[in-house]
């Protein structure tokens, strides 16, 4: 087995953390709001949108790819969004990507911070209240800081599951290099091609990556359940 | 409603409780919601702060309504001081930023200072650290200073003692009597330990099953044959009397009240100082003469005003001290034997022996 792997093989590792980075963000800033609103509401609908959000968990990864196929397409909601500049699709474009992988990402980001802003409990955002602090500088200053451990969990695990999705991109995205070609995708491709030496080098570096994330979370939640003790 | 008075009207169900509370009492001192635990002190004090709502309520505080039938003043727009049963500080933030935490960051802080809060109650030397590393009653006094630093109009303190142990109780004590004594700010404290209320209130709020019963001064409570305080094994009257004088010689002090003096084995007071005396009704015993030889120091004339039956065969009788019983009042527990063997009936004029009075605490500065 020769060595010499080909340079084209970090393209693929710079474009999936690029879409993983950019999807951990989004899902951050879009989940928060839900992730509090399934924490705090008293709502009879909340468990029926928590378990929408849940969905992607169970679902095979290509029917959520088929549908996203569908909706990204010319004909779809994408398409048109994708007309406002001139293009014709979204389907097949790293925009795509970002849009399947915060949908299929997402539990995984909603259930931890939910999860941290549950176990805060009523009684630290009662107090701030009595204190003067309006429902906005609670949520900055008590809920946030009081969650943190959540949003680190949900942002690792977002990141992580991002980086390891497969079946929604390869129905959303295809396989073009340097727009679309994540990970997972390659190492299939070159296994296809019987690029043996490139396919080992990523599998072996997903393994190493998985290991990490893995065990960053376990010393987190360890570190965290320290200091609340 | 007048204006100097917290006047509250709260009708509705929490959950499957039905709360019916109204009463008014003066703003100012400090008034004890008592009653058995589950009889809705809790409720009414998280409805005066607006974290729980009831369509039908109404609250005011000193002019200045806080809820009404269109009106309800979100929490956060309301000045009060909550201090909960648990001392919940903020784990994430140093004591010192707990303290901040709602004190105003304006110039003009207010009249709550937060060296003055920190003298009061001690904590100068935890300010740098974590709420984490606090013992109980350390927490509770940091919660109680963060409470007294967002600049309150009313402060609520619901059970503030009840998580603590006996020793870290009598340790904060002494710190709400100084509350008391240096702050003019009107408090409402929950509590389910009579000799708590009767140390600190001025004011008293009886419940019972999300109801009130009586509200009023606390003496005026105490001496109401009809409620169920006087039912209690613990039955006493909580009475503010003024220093005459001491001995040096044996450390007894002179205490007046209303109608009569009593001497008191006590720490070194000054004349003129206010104290808190608390009789138990137990402890006062009559004679129709006179006693001539006795160890009892404090014997006062005394009328037979009024008389309940208890069902161990014990009678409690309401006195009162001085010419015609017109000065203070006193409880006193006798058998049934002796009501009858002694002829005692209202209106009759007794001597009183007061076995024990305790000084409860300072009521006031020397004036």
């Amino acid at each position: 087995m020769s060595l010499n792997v080909s340079g084209e093989i970090w393209q693929p590792v710079r474009l999936t953390i690029e879409l993983a980075s950019i999807t951990t963000v989004i899902l951050l800033v879009v989940g928060t709001p839900i992730a509090w609103w399934l924490a705090r509401s008293k709502s009879r609908w909340k468990e029926a949108v928590a378990t929408l959000v849940a969905i992607p968990l169970v679902l095979p990864p290509t029917v959520l790819g088929f549908y996203l196929l569908v909706a990204l397409g010319p004909s779809g909601p994408g398409g048109m969004l994708a007309a406002l500049w001139g293009a014709r699709t979204l389907a097949f474009t790293f925009s795509g990507l970002v849009i399947g992988s915060v949908l299929f990402s997402m539990p995984f980001v909603v259930q931890p911070i939910r999860n941290a802003f549950e176990a805060i409990g009523d009684r630290p955002l009662e107090v701030a209240a009595t204190l003067r602090a309006s429902p906005w500088r609670t949520f900055w200053t008590i809920a946030v800081p009081l969650a943190s451990p959540g949003f680190l969990t949900g942002a690792i695990l977002g990141f992580a599951h991002t980086v390891g999705e497969f079946g929604v991109v390869l129905m959303i995205g295809g396989n073009i290099p340097g727009k679309t070609r994540v990970l997972s995708v390659a190492i299939y491709d070159y296994v296809e091609t019987s690029q043996w030496t490139e396919a080992s080098v990523l599998a072996l570096g997903m393994i190493v990556f998985s290991f990490c994330v893995i065990l960053a979370m376990t010393l987190i939640e360890k570190r965290f359940a320290r200091l609340a003790a | 409603m007048s204006a100097g008075a917290v006047t509250v009207r709260f009708h509705g169900w929490l959950g499957r409780f039905e709360l019916d509370a109204r009463f008014e009492v003066p703003a100012h001192g400090v008034t004890a919601l008592f009653g058995p635990s589950g009889c809705g002190k809790t409720a009414v004090m998280r409805c005066i702060a607006g974290l729980n709502r009831l369509q039908d309520g109404f609250c005011a505080v000193a002019g200045d309504v806080w809820q009404d039938a269109r009106h309800f003043r979100p929490v956060h727009q309301r000045p009060i001081g909550y201090v909960f049963q648990e001392a919940s500080l903020f784990p994430h933030l140093s004591v010192r930023r707990n303290l901040l935490y709602g004190h105003p960051s304006t110039a003009d802080a207010g009249t709550i200072r937060f060296d003055e809060v920190v003298e009061l109650l001690g904590i100068g030397r935890l300010l740098e650290r974590s709420p984490r590393n606090l013992s109980g009653g350390e927490r509770q006094r940091v919660a109680i200073g963060r409470a007294l630093l967002s600049q309150p109009r009313l402060l609520l303190m619901d059970e503030p003692l009840s998580a603590l142990d006996q020793m870290t109780k009598e340790e904060i004590l002494p710190y709400l009597e100084r509350l008391h004594e240096t702050l003019a700010l009107p408090v409402f404290y929950i509590s389910h330990d009579m000799a708590e209320v009767e140390r600190l209130a001025d004011q008293l709020v009886l419940m019972r099953n999300g109801r009130v019963l009586a509200a009023g001064p606390i003496s005026r409570l105490q001496a109401d044959l009809s409620l169920p305080l006087v039912m209690s094994k613990d039955a006493a009257m909580s009475l503010d009397a003024t220093v005459v004088g001491q001995d040096p010689a044996d450390g007894l002090a002179t205490l007046a009240v209303d109608g009569g003096t009593f001497l008191v084995p006590s720490a070194p007071v000054k004349p003129g100082e206010r104290q808190r005396l608390r009789i138990l009704a137990d402890d006062v015993s009559l004679a129709r003469e006179r006693p001539s030889r006795s160890t009892i120091i404090n014997i006062l004339p005394a009328r037979i005003l009024n008389v309940s039956e208890t069902s161990d065969h014990r009678v409690t009788l309401l006195l009162g001290l001085g010419e015609q019983g017109a000065g203070a009042r006193l409880l006193s527990r006798v058998t049934q034997r002796s009501w009858t063997l002694l002829d005692l009936k209202p209106g009759l004029d007794v001597y009183a022996q007061i076995k024990g009075v305790a000084l409860v605490r300072r009521t006031g500065p020397v004036v």
